[in-house]
């Protein structure tokens, strides 16, 4: 029988499997929380009886014949992709997985440089080489944006030799390329198109979206189910095109995730992808009613800036993502991060984000009216008792870096410890960056300046979550020792 | 037939009363709407579970949620109240003829139209002329004004439920600011008799406490609500509840009340030992 998207293959034989009360012999030794009480109460018991391990009635992830087979199949015709991998190592995996596909030591791969560090990180791991693509930047918001398909014209003509282009789709900011063109240019020079969707999800099932990496034609997608699709945290897709190679690709995703394949992980893709399917554009259309809404009338409290589709402007904001809750928070004269510490701290509000000059919130269908109200009432009162006069406010540029040295090089080079005061000139040897948003300021191989020196002073000021460095606290950054 | 209603006051504390017929069920967007019509207690209101007023002692909460700030500046002209869909507050208002304004904000008109049909000892005034009813969240309400009222009653619900965005900080933010420098907000503030509500009363008192320089907690003894001891808050820019207390004022309004007076104003702020702990603990 043809399995429909009202079927969850891994949900339905977990069920069966816990009917049939089997003798547990196997790993995981809790036994269904049994040798870990205090866990399995804390978890729910349910959880524990779930997380099992592969045996042939629940299939096998490294090498799926049965249900995870059955799952990815449905998955793959909800999403339009001629083979999805369920990935259960994050869409950090799935990223490398599409770098380690494309691209082998040596060979080169163009890519934006406002990445997620995962795929920088990959190219640490496998020596591919970045041609970087700058990409566009508001001056007004101090965000980078997207590649216009003018400079990755010429970045491919200029480089040949390149196996591939990495588009983010969108940005974290939501933000999205000219996917479709770029897919033309890039296939017409024999150059495969990997997206990275870490928050594209939605781009699938809403409507009115921008356009999808399937739909668009490229071959290679990452997208994080987990983040604005249902699934739990680490939980993610890996989305073939009919040219890539369904054999190689898996074979790449086994030299490093794991054999011991999460079933919670795994049933909550299955369950999520079903809930997607069914009811996936009544729910991106209300997340996108509650940003209208919200947006609307942050921008009616004054200073505060939400931003979306007025600044599209057909290149390097060729659409944007409506469900993005995005403000910018200068015009208050507080920095985006201030605004973060406050609605944690002062409000119990957690937002996703919030970096030098804007803060962003992750609105879903899982959200209620209260909590958008509270979101914007907390803004309001913010900026009613901690308004200050922006005029000290730094007015942050995306910064172009200046590569040196490939990741891998830099990475495994010898390397000495310097203050970062007096790193200007160097070449750095490992990461800098706030998180989130993830997006390196220094990637391995790039030279320190002056600029990232008082951006990176800036941020610390601010009170940004560095991270990256070998010094946790950042006085010292490792630099290539010549 | 023997029908009782039972409300779980703690995990392992019931509260039940004998029903003599159930009146109306229903569910709303928002919650479950149930009216009873018991023995000892007259005509009961009851929101996902939890009773919210009953005939026989509805006048103490809605007395002592009108009559205290009153006491203070019986100037008060502009009021909002937040939630009391049942319109007891609203009734306890209209009794005062110097009050000009009357606004009130729930988001849930279904119980306000339950509560016209099956509870007309508290749903009895809202056609009063001064009164205007908005049905829509408090908290979004309250968020657009400014220096607009002298009271402000938050008759809500308990903290969670559709009434949890009305024990927020930011909420009694947006209340300061709509009030007017001699305003009053009044909420209802649970009780601290069993553990499971310690926390959010605390919580609650030290918000407001952020948002107000006068910020103090009353009781009174209220037989259906969890423990029967409840408490209330009196938060101000500037007026103290008992140090400017205007007890000749009131009097002179002629009000015939069932269990407040000017006298028992003066010790309803006087707390028991463990409450003012609990609320002294940051």
């Amino acid at each position: 029988m043809k399995l429909k998207q009202e079927n969850a293959p891994v949900y339905e034989a977990l069920t069966k499997h816990m009917k049939n009360r089997v003798v547990r012999l196997d790993v995981p030794g809790h036994k269904g929380g049994r040798m870990n009480k205090p866990l399995r109460d804390f978890l729910g018991e349910q959880c524990l009886r779930c997380d099992v391990n592969s045996m042939k009635n629940l299939d096998n992830l490294c090498h799926p014949t049965g249900v995870i087979k059955d799952a990815e199949e449905l998955a793959a015709e909800a999403f339009g992709a001629a083979h999805v991998f369920f990935i259960v190592n994050g869409t950090t995996a799935a990223v490398q997985t599409m770098v380690f596909t494309a691209c082998k030591a040596g060979e080169k791969i163009i890519m934006p440089r406002n990445v997620h560090r995962s795929a920088i990180n990959a190219l640490v791991v496998c020596g591919a080489v970045p041609v970087y693509v700058n990409p566009g930047t508001n001056k007004r918001l101090g965000i980078p944006l997207g590649m216009s398909v003018e400079d990755v014209k010429k970045a491919i003509e200029e480089n040949p030799d390149a196996k591939a282009v990495l588009v983010n789709n969108p940005t974290y900011y939501g933000i999205c390329s000219d996917l479709k063109s770029i897919v033309e240019v890039a296939h017409a020079h024999g150059m495969l198109v990997l997206a990275d969707e870490a928050h594209g999800t939605h781009f699938y099932f809403g409507e009115g979206m921008p356009v999808n990496a399937m739909a668009a034609g490229a071959d290679m997608a990452a997208v994080s189910i987990h983040k604005t699709g249902g699934s739990l945290t680490q939980s993610s897709l890996l989305l073939c095109g009919k040219n890539v190679s369904e054999g190689y690709v898996r074979q790449i995703i086994n030299l490093t995730q794991t054999t011991s394949g999460s079933y919670l992980l795994m049933v909550s893709l299955d369950m999520a992808r079903r809930n997607l399917a069914l009811n996936g554009k009544d729910m991106f259309a209300k997340a996108c009613e509650y940003v209208r809404y919200a947006s609307g009338e942050i921008n009616k409290i004054g200073g505060y800036y939400a931003f979306g589709q007025d600044l599209v402007n057909g290149k390097d904001i060729f659409a944007f993502d409506d469900t993005k809750l995005s403000v910018h928070t200068r015009a208050v004269g507080l920095a985006g991060v201030e605004v973060y510490d406050l609605l944690r701290d002062e409000y119990d509000i957690q937002i996703e984000f919030g970096d030098i000059g804007n803060i962003l919130a992750i609105v879903s269908a899982g959200d209620r009216e209260l909590e958008i109200e509270r979101f914007i009432s907390a803004l309001s009162e913010i900026k009613r008792l901690y308004s200050k006069d922006p005029a000290g406010l730094f007015d942050h540029e995306y910064i172009n870096p200046i590569v040196k040295v490939t990741p891998q090089k830099a990475f495994y080079s010898n390397k000495k410890a310097v203050p970062v005061k007096d790193s200007c000139g160097r070449v750095c040897a490992e990461f800098v960056m706030c998180y989130p948003p993830g997006i390196p300021i220094l990637a391995p191989g790039e030279m320190i300046t002056t600029d990232i020196i008082n951006y990176i002073n800036y941020c610390k000021e601010k009170g940004c979550l560095m991270t990256g460095t070998e010094d946790l606290e950042i006085n010292y950054i490792n630099v290539i020792d010549e | 037939m023997d029908l009782w209603f039972t409300e779980k006051h703690t995990d392992d504390v019931n509260f039940t009363i004998k029903v003599k017929k159930q009146l109306y069920s229903g569910k709303s967007y928002y919650q479950q709407i149930d009216v009873f019509d018991t023995y000892e207690f007259g005509r009961v209101l009851v929101l996902d579970g939890f009773i919210m007023l009953t005939e026989k002692d509805e006048y103490i909460y809605h007395e002592m949620v009108t009559a205290v700030p009153m006491a203070v500046n019986p100037e008060i002209k502009s009021v909002l109240v937040i939630g009391a869909g049942d319109g007891g507050t609203i009734r306890e208002l209209t009794r005062y003829s110097t009050i000009e304004k009357i606004d009130m904000v729930e988001i849930d008109e279904q119980v306000v139209e339950v509560c016209k049909e099956y509870l007309p000892q508290t749903a009895c005034k809202f056609d009063d002329e001064r009164v205007n009813l908005f049905f829509e969240d408090g908290l979004k309400y309250v968020r657009r004004k400014e220096n607009e009222y002298d009271l402000i009653i938050v008759d809500s619900t308990d903290p969670f439920g559709p009434g949890e965005g009305l024990f927020t900080k930011e909420f009694y933010g947006n209340c300061s600011k709509a009030l007017t420098d001699k305003g009053i907000l009044i909420n209802q503030h649970e009780s601290t008799y069993y553990d499971s509500y310690v926390d959010m009363v605390k919580r609650t008192h030290k918000r407001i406490s952020s948002a107000f320089p006068v910020s103090m907690v009353y009781q009174a003894h209220i037989p259906t609500y969890p423990s029967g001891h409840w408490l209330f808050g009196f938060a101000s820019k500037n007026l103290h509840p008992v140090y400017d207390l205007k007890a000749q004022d009131w009097e002179e309004f002629g009000i015939t009340t069932k269990y407040y007076n000017t006298e028992l104003h003066k010790g309803c702020f006087a707390l028991p030992n463990y409450v003012k702990e609990i609320l002294a603990d940051e």
